[in-house]
């Protein structure tokens, strides 16, 4: 069994995150980057698979720009067999449709029976990008599932939908994502971050993937305008001495609130 | 044969399981009037359709597109795309808008893949400029303000549930059944539906005008019944952070933030939450903020537009009380 799984570097969200007003991306250096949550718990998901199931390739697979492959790195520290960064210039700013379409054609190059993904990133939180992965590879998505079983050729699971959930099966290869139900990741220990020097670790580049960025038969969606709004400021800061409920009825009452 | 107008929108309406549009399509809806003329889809078991298709005639949809078949409940997400395609080429829109909603992103993600349209996710307005329609959008928790457009042809909008207020005029009932060609395209498999149970006195907490969220300080499940007074005595609807989730005090679908739903009510009041940057991604653009809290050091405070430094387990009991009083 192979599986990819796919994995983003995002801004630490416990830190302020700042787009660079000019560009509009991401100001990477504006705060601290990491592996994002999701995508570590999507990567424990195929580990906990493969400790329980010898002969399992785990794979991580992240588009991002060159300084991202120590965040990448601590996917094979945390027990993944290998890792593959998609890295090229020409990807700085790219949109979903992108995204999606060099994401599968790296998948298609390693080879897969499974790819698991987040079922929506920190940073962009689109909640789309496995989806698309799955359309344009043909495949089922198993998508935004709370719970993750493998066996017998298929992946089933229950779906968190909109009105509730559903069970749900698709027959590999797949491409599912999972959401925060799901557990938290292991932390990588010291033989792991060792072991994790001499595992393979490829860098491709859109020429190898034989994707164009700048074709012009995809539309692509673009910023035009950005803005940053002035950030909050605090109001009035109370300490209860017996009437604070009264003294917040009284507010809410003189601001038609209640 | 119906001729569509220049200007048609094209807007995907979700369903409920039992069959009936969700509350996101009036804002929908009324999005795509205010930038062309909304044709709508709804893609359903046989015989759900026609009270539907109804409903989106009065909420402003000149014409209604039904496309209905067994494989619409029965698969994940590849019904959907195949009806949005067949109904994309028929109108030839100049926009075409879904509900940011997961089973509606992931359709439209399918489509816009398939079609190699742009796609812009999470919208919380659009409008139209000389080239086309325009996607705003509130990123980084309502940090910044983001205005996006593709680069040709008509754009694949999701629209944030609960963010768009303008309502469309309704419309005379105009239905059509779509004919819809099945891509053949591997799906899973959908098998046993679980509805959530709604509880149907208190508002949805996406779109809602007013919220009550409890934290972790709540302590317990059986303390959370608090935070649900409260709400009920506003006539808000009840949110939680992670912390109040993950111990199990409420079900996933009320947590607020980041990772959970974005809310921008006129009154958000959040007790025993600490503010970690992450609820506040959820709730920071809430026009009026006020947070319970008792540790006066914690971040809410620095966002909230009246704070109590105090033990919610006496000050809240204490607001329900007072505002019991006033409406007696
Ligand atoms: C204002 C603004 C600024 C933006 N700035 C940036 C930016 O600086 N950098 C940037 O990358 N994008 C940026 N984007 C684009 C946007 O974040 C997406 O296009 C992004 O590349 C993927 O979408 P997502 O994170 O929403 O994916 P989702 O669909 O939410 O992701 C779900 C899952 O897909 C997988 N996945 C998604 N992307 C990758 C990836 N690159 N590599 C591996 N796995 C992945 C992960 O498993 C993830 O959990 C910006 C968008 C806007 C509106
Ligand atoms: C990738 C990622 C995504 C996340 N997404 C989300 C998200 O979507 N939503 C979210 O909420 N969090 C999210 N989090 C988690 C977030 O970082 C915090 O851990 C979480 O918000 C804390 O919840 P809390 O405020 O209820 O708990 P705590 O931080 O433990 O705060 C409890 C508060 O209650 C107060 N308190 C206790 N007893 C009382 C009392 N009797 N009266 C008054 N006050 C009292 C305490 O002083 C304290 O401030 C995310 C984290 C990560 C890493």
């Amino acid at each position: 069994m192979k599986i990819v799984v796919l994995v983003k570097e995002v801004p630490d969200t416990y830190g302020d995150r700042k787009l660079n007003l000019q560009t509009g991306l991401a100001d990477r250096a504006a705060s601290d980057t990491v592996l994002d949550e999701i995508g570590e718990r999507a990567l424990e998901v195929a580990l906990s698979y493969a400790d329980a199931n010898a002969g399992t390739e785990v794979v991580v697979l992240s588009m991002s720009p060159e300084s991202a492959a120590a965040t990448v790195r601590k996917g094979l520290a945390m027990g993944a067999s290998s890792a593959v960064q998609v890295v090229d210039d020409a990807l700085a700013g790219a949109d979903l449709g992108l995204t999606a379409e060099v994401l599968a054609a790296a998948v298609q190059r390693i080879g897969y029976d499974l790819v698991i993904a987040g079922n929506e990133s920190t940073d962009g939180s689109g909640g789309v990008v496995p989806a698309m992965i799955a359309e344009l590879l043909d495949v089922p998505n198993a998508t935004s599932l709370n719970s993750v079983e493998i066996a017998d050729g298929e992946v089933r699971g229950e779906r968190a939908s909109d009105h509730g959930t559903m069970q749900v099966t698709a027959a590999l290869p797949a491409v599912i994502s999972i959401t925060e139900r799901l557990p938290d990741a292991r932390f990588p220990n010291f033989k792991g971050i060792m072991a994790a020097k001499k595992k393979p670790f490829e860098t491709l580049s859109l020429a190898d993937l034989g994707v164009d960025a700048e074709t012009t038969e995809a539309s692509r969606s673009i910023m035009i305008s950005l803005a940053e709004k002035p950030p909050r400021t605090a109001g009035t800061k109370i300490v209860d001495e017996g009437d604070a409920g009264e003294r917040l009825a009284e507010y809410l009452v003189q601001n038609r609130l209640a | 044969m119906t001729d569509f107008q220049a200007d048609s929108i094209l807007v995907l309406l979700d369903l409920t399981p039992s069959g009936e549009l969700t509350k996101s399509a009036a804002g929908l809806l009324g999005a795509a009037a205010g930038v062309g003329t909304p044709v709508a889809l709804i893609v359903g078991a046989a015989g759900a359709g026609e009270q539907a298709a109804a409903d989106a005639a009065a909420l402003g949809a000149t014409h209604v597109l039904v496309a209905e078949g067994a494989e619409a409940g029965a698969q994940v997400t590849v019904p959907g795309a195949d009806a949005l395609a067949a109904a994309a080429e028929l109108v030839r829109p100049d926009a075409i808008l879904v509900p940011n909603s997961i089973e509606g992103r992931e359709v439209a993600g399918r489509y816009a893949a398939r079609s190699r349209s742009g796609l812009a996710v999470d919208a919380v307005a659009v409008s139209r400029d000389a080239e086309g329609v325009v996607a705003h959008h509130s990123v980084y928790g309502g940090a910044y303000n983001v205005d996006s457009a593709v680069t040709w042809g008509a754009p694949v909008i999701t629209v944030r549930e609960g963010a768009v207020d303008a309502r469309a005029e309704a419309q005379p009932v105009s239905t059509e059944q779509l004919a819809v060609e099945a891509s053949g395209r591997r799906a899973a498999a959908i098998g046993r539906v679980d509805e959530a149970v709604v509880t149907s006195s208190r508002p949805e907490l996406r779109g809602a005008a007013k919220v009550v969220s409890g934290g972790r300080g709540l302590g317990s499940e059986a303390q959370f019944a608090l935070v649900e007074q409260l709400a009920d005595v506003l006539g808000a609807a009840v949110g939680a952070s992670r912390a109040a989730v993950d111990a199990g005090y409420v079900p996933q679908s009320y947590q607020v933030g980041q990772t959970g739903v974005s809310v921008s009510p006129q009154l958000y009041i959040a007790l025993g939450i600490s503010g970690a940057i992450q609820h506040r991604a959820g709730m920071q653009t809430a026009k009026t903020i006020v947070a319970i809290n008792k540790d006066g050091d914690a971040p809410i405070f620095e966002i909230a537009d009246f704070g109590i430094v105090g033990d919610l387990f006496t000050v809240v009991p204490q607001l329900i009380a007072a505002l019991e009083a006033r409406k007696a």
